[in-house]
């Protein structure tokens, strides 16, 4: 007799639930829990890592993505207004500005400040690993997010603009009160992706030959696996990232809430 | 350069041979206009008569190709002009309301005056108050505009550009975007600002708000002023066939 699609479902449904119980049970079983936790959460590694994994590592962490993330915001903006100028050569060096560093891998760009500069003009950049990292990373978090800030400038509607000007606005003023706070709406979710990603991209710095103070959460994590050669280190260091990123993606899904309620 | 009309009252707007051109298109082919000082001047015709054109040149949303546009005799297609100072003496109310949808009712009514006119907050809001009860909807002040109806937004944006303190008001098809049972609260407070003696251009389908508040009505076909005439006149009698034409199939 021919099951019905509602009957289909529910067996089917069923069938699911059990394989993945199965699956849970069977790895369960075959894993090797003690070797595990000497290896991820080593209870003789883990109180050494603190307080270093908090106030060094992830404080680095943070304050190297702020200073990039904010230079890259503000560097970004200019370029997606440099973008929708009508005057050409600011659009073509934009343009090209954004096509070099949105193409090249940020390593790149990290090993040409720090080790080509002084090579090719005798020079560093100021602000030591901070100040590397703020330009260095910035740049490239520059190129993404003005590509992502100019498809939000033109995203608002025409009579946004013209609503302001008839008003008595100037060109700018008008941008600034009224067509660039809708384009942030817009982009919020894009440009939350891109904070996430160059949270995880400033773990890029150890190219600059990171120790001490300066360490951040994978420079971190590596050196304690090293020293301790146990993953513990390494693992603390990823969670750490977690703390980092879920929060984020919380804080911004209740904005999005709060202006799709002004909407 | 002063307009040199023989009468010595000034036009609220006063438009002379006006062309524009959209690429090669050219969309007013020599426009002459005026609207006196108090004077309600409906414009009327089809789509693409350019009567919307018209109303945007004279606040200079669009660049006149050429002709010159007086308004309170002070020559805005001058190249030197200042215009954000005209802009700011012409009230303008468009099709999509363009509310900014970021910002509470009262915001939206009081951000130019600081802005543009450098009005301090009480005063702002104070004048911001008057205009929301001028329109009927002081209750909204703290409303976002996405949770107000579209009659309600129109009359708000009505609202927001009277806070400026215009000489004078451009509609541009103010009820066209509405559902026809909003429309008679927009026309009423249309109404009552006529009332009240402001310079309005209104470009409407609306004919019985043209008929009833109306003191001009012109009628525009392919970028020409086609009749001008007291509204209750072009409606019942139009002297030319093309409006006869258009009359026909809207009335």
């Amino acid at each position: 007799m021919p099951m019905s699609p509602r009957k289909r479902a529910r067996v089917s449904r069923g069938i699911q639930y059990a394989l993945l119980a199965g699956i849970a049970i069977t790895l369960a079983f075959l894993a090797d829990w003690g070797l595990l936790k000497t290896q991820f959460l080593n209870p003789e590694v883990l109180p050494k890592l603190f307080p270093e994994l908090i106030t060094i590592a992830l404080k680095n962490t943070i304050l190297y993505t702020t200073g990039a993330f904010t230079f890259g915001l503000v560097l970004g903006l200019i370029l997606a207004l440099m973008r929708l100028s009508p005057v050409g050569p600011y659009r073509w060096i934009a343009t090209a500005v954004i096509e070099f560093f949105r193409g090249v891998p940020a390593l790149i760009v990290f090993i040409a400040f720090q080790f080509g500069l002084p090579i090719a003009f005798g020079v560093l950049l100021p602000g030591g690993t901070l100040g590397t990292v703020t330009i260095a990373l910035g740049l490239v978090g520059a190129a993404y997010m003005a590509e992502t800030l100019r498809a939000g400038i033109q995203a608002v509607p025409k009579g946004q603009m013209e609503a302001a000007r008839s008003l008595g606005m100037s060109q700018g003023r008008a941008m600034i009160s009224i067509v660039i706070p809708q384009a942030f709406r817009i982009v919020l979710p894009p440009l939350t992706n891109e904070l996430i990603l160059l949270t995880k991209d400033s773990s890029l710095v150890y190219i600059l030959g990171l120790s001490g103070a300066t360490l951040e959460l994978t420079a971190f994590g590596r050196e304690g696996l090293n020293q301790y050669v146990n993953l513990t280190p390494l693992f603390a260091a990823a969670l750490a990232y977690l703390m980092i990123t879920i929060p984020l993606s919380i804080v911004v899904r209740r904005m999005e809430a709060h202006a799709e309620r002004a909407r | 350069m002063a307009p040199t009309d023989q009468n010595s009252i000034t036009p609220a707007i006063d438009v002379r041979d006006l062309h524009k051109y959209f690429g090669e298109n050219e969309v007013l082919t020599g426009i002459n206009c005026h609207v006196d000082d108090g004077e309600v001047v409906c414009v009327i015709g089809p789509s693409g008569s350019g009567k919307s054109t018209l109303l945007r040149c004279v606040n200079l949303l669009e660049q006149p190709t050429s002709g010159q546009i007086f308004v309170e005799g002070d020559e805005i297609t001058d190249p030197d002009v200042d215009v954000d100072a005209i802009r700011s003496r012409i009230g303008m109310v468009f099709q999509q309301f363009n509310l900014f949808p970021h910002l509470t009712v009262m915001r939206n009514l009081t951000i130019a005056q600081q802005r543009v006119k450098g009005r301090g907050k009480d005063e702002s809001v104070e004048i911001a108050r008057k205009n929301l009860e001028k329109v009927g909807l002081a209750e909204r002040e703290d409303a976002y505009p996405a949770h107000l109806s579209g009659g309600q937004q129109q009359r708000i944006a009505i609202a927001r550009a009277l806070s400026m303190d215009p000489d004078m008001m451009l509609f541009d098809e103010p009820t066209s975007a509405l559902d026809p049972e909003l429309v008679g609260d927009v026309l009423g407070v249309m109404k009552d600002l006529a009332n009240e003696g402001m310079t309005m251009m209104v470009v409407t389908h609306e004919m019985g708000f043209a008929r009833e508040v109306g003191d001009s009505l012109v009628f525009m076909d392919g970028g020409v002023i086609v009749e001008r005439g007291n509204p209750r006149e072009v409606l019942q009698n139009p002297q030319e066939e093309r409006t006869q034409l258009f009359l026909s199939k809207v009335l």
